[in-house]
C-alpha cells in the first residue's frame, strides 16, 4: 500500500470517468505529436532538398511553381529555357555551380530528370548497386523507384511523355538501368536520373538523328533546351546581383528556394496553427475534465479523506494523494497519446507514400515530444492543485460530525 | 491513562461540551452516557485528537494533546488511538484487507499483512479479506471497522454509538466484540452511547450533561 496503489484503486473505482479523461488527454496529445512529427520531417526533408541551392532559373511563371517543380519535383515546370542563355548564366561570375535540369518524361509516376553528375554529387548520392550513367539512355534510379517498380540493374523500360502516370510512351528508345541509389531521404529517392542528352534524345525524333550516342554534337544549339538551372552562388554578394540580372536581361526568371519555401510553410503554417490550436483545446478540456472529476470526487470522498486523517495521515499526505491521482491520469493519457500520435503519423506516412509525396514515418522520436509529455503532466498536476488544496484542508471533526 | 479536566468546547459562541474531571486507568472499560446534545461525539473527537477543544486540559497516553504540534497529533492518532465511527466509513474503493493496511500505512507503521489477516480472522472475517465493503452485510462491515480500529494495537479504543439500531442479540455480540478486542490489545475502551441495554455490561460510567448556555457578553 502506498500513494500509487491508493490513487490507482480510486481511478479503478471510477472506470468510465478515468477512461474519458485519459481518452481526452490522449487525443489532444496525439494530435500535437502528429503535427510535430509531420512538420518536423517535412521541414527537414524540404530543407535538405533545397540545401546548397541558392537560386533556380527557369522560364517565366509562378516562382513557387518553379521551386516545387525543379527542386521538389511535385509540380509541373513552367516551361523550358534556351540552352545558350542558360550557358551564359552559368558562366556568370556570381555563379559557383550550375546544375542543369531537363524534365518532361516519367516512368510509372517517377520523374525522369536529365542532368549532370553534379546533381548526384550535390545530394551525396551513394550507390546500392551499379554505377553512374556514361552514355545517353543509361539511367540511375532512386531507392523508392526501385522498390515500387521492381526495376533491377540492366532492366529496360520506356518513358512516357508528361509527368503523370498515363502519357504517350516513347516507343523507339528504351532506357536501361545502370545504377540503383541507396535510400537517402532526399528527393533522389523518387527520381529516375540520367544525362540531359537522354532527355533530348527522347524528344529529338523530329530532328532525324540516327545515332543518339552523339546527340549532343548532332543537335544544333538552338534546338537544345533545359527546363531549369540550379545555381549556387560564388559569394553572398551574388544574391544582390544575379536575380536582378536574370530578371532584367533575359526572358527567364530567377526564384529563391529559401524565400519560396518559407512562403509555402507560412501558407501550410496557418493550417498547422489551426490544428495545433484545436489540439491545445483538447488538452485544455482534458485538464478541465480531470479538474471536475477530482473536484467531484472530493465531495464523494470527503469521508474517506477525513478517515485517512483519523488514521494518522498528515494533511500533506492527502494533498500528495490527489496530486498523484492527477499526475497518474496525465501520465497514462500522455504516454498513450504519444504512442497514438506515432501510429497516426505512420498511417499518414503510408497514405502520403501511396500519393507519391514527401515521405513521413511515425517511427522517429523528436526531442520536442518530451515537452509534450511535460505539458500533459503539467496539465494533470495543475488540474489537481485546487482539489489537492481542499484535501489538505480537510476538517476532520466537522466532516465526521456531519456524517 | 487519560485525564480530561475543565474542558469546554463551543461552536459559534454556543457551548456544546463541558467536562469537569474525568480520569481513566489503562485497560479500563467505560461507557460515556448522556442525552443527545450533551457532546458525546465531540468529546470522543477530543479524546481521539481529531478536535482541539476551546479550553481545558486533555492528557491521553501520557501526552498533553493541547500542547502537541499538528504533526505530532497526527502521529499520536495513528499509533495510539483506534476509533469505530457510528457510520463506519470504510473506504469502498479498497478491499477489506487494504482498509486495514491503509490504517498501518497512514499511521506510519510497517505494513504487516499477516497481522491484518490475524485480526480479520479473530473477527471471523478471514474469507472477506478481498471483498469490497459494499459487498458486506452491516454486521460484517461493523466488524471490519473494529478490525481497522485495532489493527495498530491502540492504547485507546473509541466507539461511537456502536449498538444503536441493532436488535438485542446483535447488540450483545457487538459489545462482546469490542470488549474482547480492547482486552486483546490492552486498550482502554470508551463507548459513547445512549443505549441503556448495555449499561450493566460495562463497569465504569461517565455521564455527560447538556451544558447550560451562559449568556454571552455583548461587545
Amino acid at each position: 500500500m502506498n500513494l500509487a496503489t491508493i490513487s490507482f484503486a480510486y481511478l479503478k473505482a471510477r472506470k468510465l470517468n478515468t477512461l474519458l479523461n485519459i481518452l481526452l488527454l490522449a487525443l489532444g496529445v496525439a494530435t500535437i505529436v502528429l503535427l510535430l512529427l509531420a512538420t518536423t520531417q517535412l521541414d527537414q526533408r524540404m530543407r535538405r532538398d533545397a540545401q546548397g541551392i541558392d537560386l533556380v532559373i527557369s522560364a517565366k511563371g509562378s516562382p513557387m511553381q518553379v521551386i516545387l517543380s525543379s527542386i521538389y519535383h511535385l509540380d509541373v515546370p513552367t516551361g523550358n529555357i534556351p540552352y545558350k542563355a542558360a550557358l551564359e548564366i552559368s558562366r556568370h561570375r556570381a555563379v559557383r555551380k550550375a546544375i542543369p535540369l531537363a524534365l518532361g518524361d516519367a516512368y510509372k509516376g517517377a520523374r525522369i530528370v536529365g542532368t549532370t553528375h553534379d546533381y548526384l554529387a550535390h545530394y551525396s548520392a551513394k550507390f546500392a548497386a551499379g554505377r553512374r550513367w556514361e552514355k545517353p539512355l543509361e539511367v540511375v534510379i532512386g531507392a523508392e523507384v526501385a522498390a515500387r517498380t521492381g526495376l533491377k540493374l540492366g532492366a529496360k523500360f520506356h518513358g512516357s511523355h508528361g509527368l503523370g502516370e498515363a502519357g504517350e510512351a516513347h516507343e523507339e528508345h528504351p532506357y536501361v538501368v545502370v545504377g540503383i541509389l541507396e535510400r537517402s531521404g532526399s528527393v533522389l529517392d523518387r527520381l529516375v536520373v540520367c544525362s540531359v542528352e537522354s532527355v533530348w534524345a527522347m524528344h529529338a525524333s523530329h530532328l532525324d538523328i540516327k545515332d543518339i550516342s552523339d546527340i549532343a554534337n548532332a543537335m544544333k544549339e538552338e534546338e537544345k533546351e533545359y527546363t531549369a538551372l540550379l545555381i549556387q552562388y560564388s559569394s553572398p554578394i551574388a544574391a544582390a546581383i544575379l536575380p536582378r540580372y536574370v530578371n532584367n536581361n533575359s526572358a527567364m526568371q530567377a526564384a529563391s528556394p529559401a524565400y519560396e519555401t518559407a512562403r509555402l510553410f507560412s501558407i501550410i503554417g496557418v493550417g498547422v496553427d489551426v490544428l495545433r490550436g484545436f489540439a491545445l483545446v483538447l488538452v485544455f478540456s482534458a485538464g478541465l475534465s480531470v479538474f471536475i472529476a477530482l473536484y467531484n470526487a472530493l465531495n464523494e470522498r470527503r469521508y474517506d479523506l477525513a478517515i485517512m486523517r483519523t488514521l494518522g495521515a498528515r494533511p500533506a499526505t492527502l494533498m500528495a494523494l490527489l496530486l498523484f491521482e492527477g499526475l497518474l491520469l496525465a501520465l497514462i493519457g500522455g504516454v498513450l497519446g504519444i504512442a497514438l500520435g506515432h501510429v497516426l503519423t505512420e498511417v499518414l506516412g503510408h497514405a502520403l507514400k501511396a500519393a507519391q509525396q514527401v515521405s513521413v514515418t511515425g517511427w522517429v522520436w523528436v526531442p520536442a515530444e518530451w515537452w509534450v509529455l511535460a505539458l500533459a503532466t503539467g496539465v494533470g498536476v495543475i488540474a489537481a492543485l485546487i482539489p489537492a488544496w481542499r484535501a489538505y484542508r480537510t476538517d476532520i471533526a466537522g466532516t465526521l460530525a456531519r456524517g | 491513562m487519560f485525564a480530561v479536566q475543565q474542558l469546554t468546547h463551543a461552536y459559534d459562541g454556543k457551548t456544546v461540551l463541558r467536562v469537569d474531571d474525568w480520569r481513566a486507568e489503562q485497560g479500563a472499560q467505560w461507557l460515556m452516557l448522556g442525552p443527545s446534545g450533551s457532546g458525546k461525539t465531540t468529546l470522543l473527537h477530543v479524546l481521539a485528537g481529531i478536535l482541539r477543544p476551546a479550553s481545558g486540559q486533555v492528557r491521553v497516553a501520557d501526552r498533553d494533546l493541547m500542547a502537541l504540534s499538528p504533526a505530532a497529533l497526527d502521529r499520536f492518532r495513528g499509533k495510539s488511538v483506534g476509533i469505530v465511527l457510528q457510520r463506519l466509513h470504510l473506504i469502498d474503493s479498497l478491499s477489506v484487507l487494504s482498509n486495514l493496511l491503509l490504517a498501518q500505512y497512514m499511521a506510519g507503521e510497517a505494513q504487516n499483512a499477516a497481522r491484518a489477516r490475524d485480526v480479520l480472522a479473530s473477527l471471523d472475517l478471514a474469507d472477506k479479506a478481498n471483498a469490497h465493503p459494499h459487498e458486506l452485510s452491516h454486521g460484517q462491515a461493523q466488524r471490519v471497522a473494529v478490525a481497522r480500529a485495532v489493527v495498530n494495537k491502540p492504547k485507546l479504543l473509541l466507539a461511537d454509538e456502536p449498538t444503536s439500531n441493532l436488535d438485542d442479540a446483535r447488540c450483545v455480540q457487538v459489545l462482546d466484540l469490542l470488549l474482547d478486542q480492547a482486552r486483546a490489545c490492552g486498550a482502554t475502551l470508551v463507548i459513547a452511547t445512549h443505549d441503556s441495554r448495555i449499561k450493566s455490561r460495562v463497569p465504569n460510567h461517565y455521564e455527560l450533561a447538556v451544558p447550560h448556555h451562559e449568556p454571552q457578553a455583548v461587545a
